[in-house]
């Protein structure tokens, strides 16, 4: 435990998830359901749960929880539920129904999810998502989630990226807004019912821990600027992924780490930081100003057909004017078999490569073609526009082209980030009480997730497992009361409020953005598709050294009594900064290539990703290590019993 | 480009306001409305003063955060929302009027910052459908017309974002209303609570001190997903409906 490795970091004891049953696969879920204690409904009462987050995994659970009558405080940082976001998610959700009676089943959606994340998730986890997908389609469309139906009255599904069945359920391109919809209807009726209190433009800055337990917040509100103690029995993070820490990304504005990183401070372990997932088909960046990056849905690649010019001498042309013979169609040259199809990591890199070589196009050579040219010519221009028209007219009023004239332009981005706090099969963290759902956690996806995914993994997560698993820590509650000034929340509050004084104390010559920005481009650059050990190191480097510079020279105007969105975006950032740091020693750590982690050292002679699965299959949890110390990995090993460990292949 | 801002400026609820006047010399066609803000925020930061705030979240048009009057105009001149406005939709050297949303249900909470609580309450009130988690039947065992399917998405495709109510000389919020109505009154798993939704919602929405809606259809015309008028004949139709039966 004392050896420093690579001068980063230190290893401690190995760790496992005790919770998950044993036995057959498909029986745990059942086992465990019956084996969690029960909490008689009087009790119920007495029992206050935080629910921190209010997408689909927060708003559902949060919902399901009041419904079952425990008292839940739900907090969120925007003005409304209903904007968390889940909100913007397009394609649509997976579920193991069968109604298309193509072959599908539980223990196919199980496999694709095992093989899609590379063999770096749990089985135990993953088969139980599997299991739950139908009941969430169930339980929505009773809520009044409008999916497409086919003329029959029946809904309609579609197929996604790496499946061959057709299971992904859709409301048009806004399945994520009419999923939370759901919830937060469901969440509004709990409301109503006076067992949840909704605490809105509230941010969750610090973690109490009493006695080893999780056992509270302290918020700030965003309007007032007042820091608030929020105390309960158990407290629940359904707070979102941290892609943002890339600064730009597909995430929405305001989506962070730091209640995420906050627990993690407080010894809730970190797992698997350097998963990130990188979607093939954005809008690329048109300048400096940018201040997001628009996803196009995956459905395009279906039809598009993915393009740079042979020569780079072309690049600055018309591509209406590049001949057939003078088009790389590097995808479908690559991948026969796939072609334009091959799962979103593998259509990244290969982005990312014909660019490296100088034939990207459009602004900084940092695009390739999606070109519709034959699908209008086969399908004709009125199919296309009935299938991809809302795509078509976002893409026309970002970039100012038309796409049914010209090829779209697009660039990788980052989307997804599949590490997350550690979790056992309870949902339970490392922290006793403290529960993680939703992307916030890291369980289901291993190092790449598929398409329509995260939609079922937070609501699954939300409506049927966490309700099951929480009943089991709290049959042993109502823990006893904490004091207000006990000197865990006195120091809690205390850690805040110096927090917040420092920033605000700074005033120094460059703003929150700059740092942001900055941040992002070293991410980016060593910790984005393609990552190498030296590269890797100069980034850890130079993040210290950013950190360091913005903890003296930060700028952040106003005062902390009021709105102030400077200084929500400065606490948010100097997270990013120790997070960005951690993603880097994970991704150095990890010698190996897995799903979204390609450390280009580890390929194939073709230039796929190579795992090491003697040395690496195993989830990298990561413990804090104190303010000067360095943090510590513990490492749970992955056994597939079910799925046989391959090499993937897309040829 | 070059363009002259006309902002409102409120440092709390309780505080008065004024327009401010900010010069930015060098915007790109190609920056969203917002970022053209971020760039005047960066600006006056640098410059020791404080930035303008406003909300915004997605910046993809669908999670309702964004919404600012743009030369009196709802969201602008584009029928979208703020964040998928673009520069180019603008004049060069034009000066371009900002302000939030007003009414009397929606006030400011700072610049251009507002409180569009009273939206989610109307919900609250009755928007949804009581079905606990676990007590579903088959997704199957209802089939649902497509055409009535489609009717309901297309209502179910608000965004909350208050422009219909910042649009309406009456500071109206049927639009909004209708919409939920209309969605869950389509489809067969809104049935049961039909008509004691729409009652409990609109005497919600009055008592929220939302105006009436004298059909001048400002509110869908300004509306960034194109909810359609016809949401607010169905809202008094079920209206009336639930009257008739006595609720
Ligand atoms: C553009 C886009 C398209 C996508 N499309 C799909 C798709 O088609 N299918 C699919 O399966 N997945 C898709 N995804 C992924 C999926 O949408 C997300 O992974 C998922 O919705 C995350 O849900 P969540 O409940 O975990 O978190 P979120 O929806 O991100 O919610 C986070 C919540 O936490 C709150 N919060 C965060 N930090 C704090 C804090 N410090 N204090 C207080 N509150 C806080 C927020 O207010 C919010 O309520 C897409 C993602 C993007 C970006
Ligand atoms: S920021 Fe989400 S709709 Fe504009």
């Amino acid at each position: 435990m004392n050896e420093i490795i690579d001068g980063l970091y230190r290893e401690g004891e190995p760790i496992a998830d005790t919770k998950a049953p044993d036995g057959p696969i498909e029986k745990r879920w059942e086992r465990r359901r019956f084996e969690a204690k029960l909490v008689n409904p009087a009790n119920r009462r007495k029992l206050e749960i935080i629910v921190v987050g209010t997408g689909l995994a927060g708003s559902s659970a949060s919902a399901t929880l009041g419904e079952a009558g425990y008292q839940v405080k739900a907090f969120y940082y925007q003005d409304s539920a209903r904007r968390a976001h889940s909100i913007a998610a397009q394609g649509g959700i997976n579920a193991a129904k069968n109604y298309k009676e193509d072959g599908d089943s539980v223990f196919r959606l199980f496999y694709d999810t095992v093989k899609g994340g590379d063999y770096r998730s749990r089985e135990s986890n993953v088969y139980r998502l599997a299991e739950v997908s139908a009941s969430i389609i169930d339980q929505c469309v009773a809520q009044g989630v409008p999916f497409a139906r086919e003329y029959g009255g029946y809904l309609d599904t579609r197929s996604f990226g790496g499946v061959q069945v057709s299971r992904t359920f859709y409301a048009r391109g806004q399945t994520g807004q009419q999923l939370l919809i759901g919830a937060y209807q469901a969440l509004s009726r709990q409301v109503a019912a006076g067992t949840v209190t909704e605490y809105s433009r509230h941010e969750m800055l610090e973690l109490i821990v009493v006695d080893g337990k999780a056992r509270g917040i302290v918020a700030r509100d965003m309007v007032t600027g007042e820091i608030e103690t929020h105390l309960a029995d158990a407290v629940v993070l359904a707070t979102g992924g941290y892609g943002n820490v890339f600064f730009l990304s597909t995430n929405a504005m305001g989506c962070n780490v730091t209640a995420a990183w906050r627990a993690h401070r407080k010894g809730a372990h970190f797992a698997n930081p350097c998963f990130t997932q990188i979607h093939p088909t954005c809008i690329p960046v048109s300048g400096d100003h940018q201040s997001k990056l628009t996803l196009m849905s995956e459905s395009l690649r279906n039809d598009g057909r993915i393009w740079v010019p042979q020569r780079a001498e072309d690049c600055p042309k018309d591509p209406r004017e590049i001949g057939e013979a003078d088009r790389d169609y590097y995808l479908e040259r690559i991948y026969p078999s796939f072609g334009n199809l091959v799962p979103r990591d593998i259509a990244s890199r290969a982005a990312k490569n014909v660019c490296d070589s100088g034939r990207g196009v459009g602004p900084g050579g940092k695009g390739v073609y999606l070109d519709f040219a034959d699908a209008i010519e086969r399908l004709g221009r009125g199919a296309v526009e009935a299938k991809y028209g809302n795509l078509f007219d976002m893409y026309a009023r970002i970039t100012g082209e038309n796409p049914y004239e010209t090829p779209m332009r697009i660039y990788p981005a980052v989307h997804y980030t599949m590490g997350g706090l550690w979790v056992d099969y309870d949902l339970q963290s490392s922290i006793p009480g403290l529960f993680v759902a939703g992307e916030a956690n890291f369980s289901d996806h291993g190092a790449n997730r598929l398409g329509a995914s995260a939609l079922m993994q937070g609501l699954a997560d939300g409506y049927f497992v966490l309700p099951n698993t929480i009943r089991d820590y709290l049959a042993s509650g109502p823990y006893p009361a904490v004091d207000e000034d006990h000197p865990e929340v006195v120091a809690a509050i205390e850690s805040v409020t110096t927090r917040l004084t420092t920033l605000l104390s700074r005033r120094g010559t460059r703003s929150v953005d700059s740092y942001h920005r900055e941040l992002g481009h070293i991410m980016w650059e060593y910790c984005g598709m393609s990552r190498t050990e030296e590269g890797l190191r100069t980034a850890i480097d130079a993040i210290r050294e950013l950190r360091t510079e913005y903890w003296e020279n930060v700028n952040v105007p106003g005062t902390g009594e009021s709105l102030n969105q400077s200084l929500e975006r400065a606490g948010r950032v100097a997270d990013f900064l120790e997070l960005g740091e951690l993603m880097c020693i994970d991704a150095l750590h990890r010698r190996e290539s897995c799903g979204g982690h390609f450390r280009a050292e580890s390929q194939t002679p073709e230039g796929e990703a190579l795992r090491d699965d003697e040395n690496y299959a195993y989830v990298a949890a990561w413990e804090w290590g104190g303010e000067a110390g360095l943090p510590v990995l513990h490492k749970e090993g992955l056994e597939y019993d079910y799925v046989e460990m391959k090499q993937r292949s897309y040829k | 480009m070059r363009i002259t801002l006309k902002i409102w400026r409120q440092a709390s609820a309780t505080a008065a306001g004024e327009f401010a006047t900010y010069d930015l010399d060098e915007v790109s066609p190609d920056m969203s409305f917002l970022e053209m803000l971020d760039v005047l925020n960066e600006g006056l930061t640098a410059a020791g003063l404080d930035p303008v705030a406003f909300d915004s979240d997605c910046r993809e048009g669908i999670c309702g955060s964004c919404g600012l009057m743009i030369d009196g105009l709802a969201h602008g001149p584009e029928r979208t929302t703020t964040c998928q406005l673009h520069m180019r939709s603008m004049k060069d050297g034009a000066t371009i009027t900002v302000e939030p949303w007003r009414g009397d249900s929606m006030t400011v909470i700072k610049d251009c910052v507002v409180d569009r609580s009273a939206l989610d309450r109307i919900v609250q009130a009755g928007g949804y459908v009581s079905v606990n988690t676990g007590a579903a039947p088959d997704a199957h065992a209802v089939p649902v017309p497509k055409a009535k399917a489609d009717r309901a998405f297309t209502a179910a495709a608000c965004i909350s974002c208050g422009a219909c109510v910042a649009a309406c000389p009456n500071a109206s919020a049927m639009l909004f209303l209708g919409a939920k109505v209309t969605h869950l009154g389509e489809l067969p798993q809104g049935q049961p609570e039909r008509d004691a939704r729409v009652v409990a919602m609109a005497r919600q929405h009055d008592a929220e001190g939302f105006g009436g809606c004298t059909n001048i259809g400002e509110c869908a015309a300004a509306c960034p997903k194109e909810i359609p008028l016809d949401v607010i004949s169905q809202l008094n139709k079920d209206l009336r409906h639930a009257m008739a039966k006595g609720l």
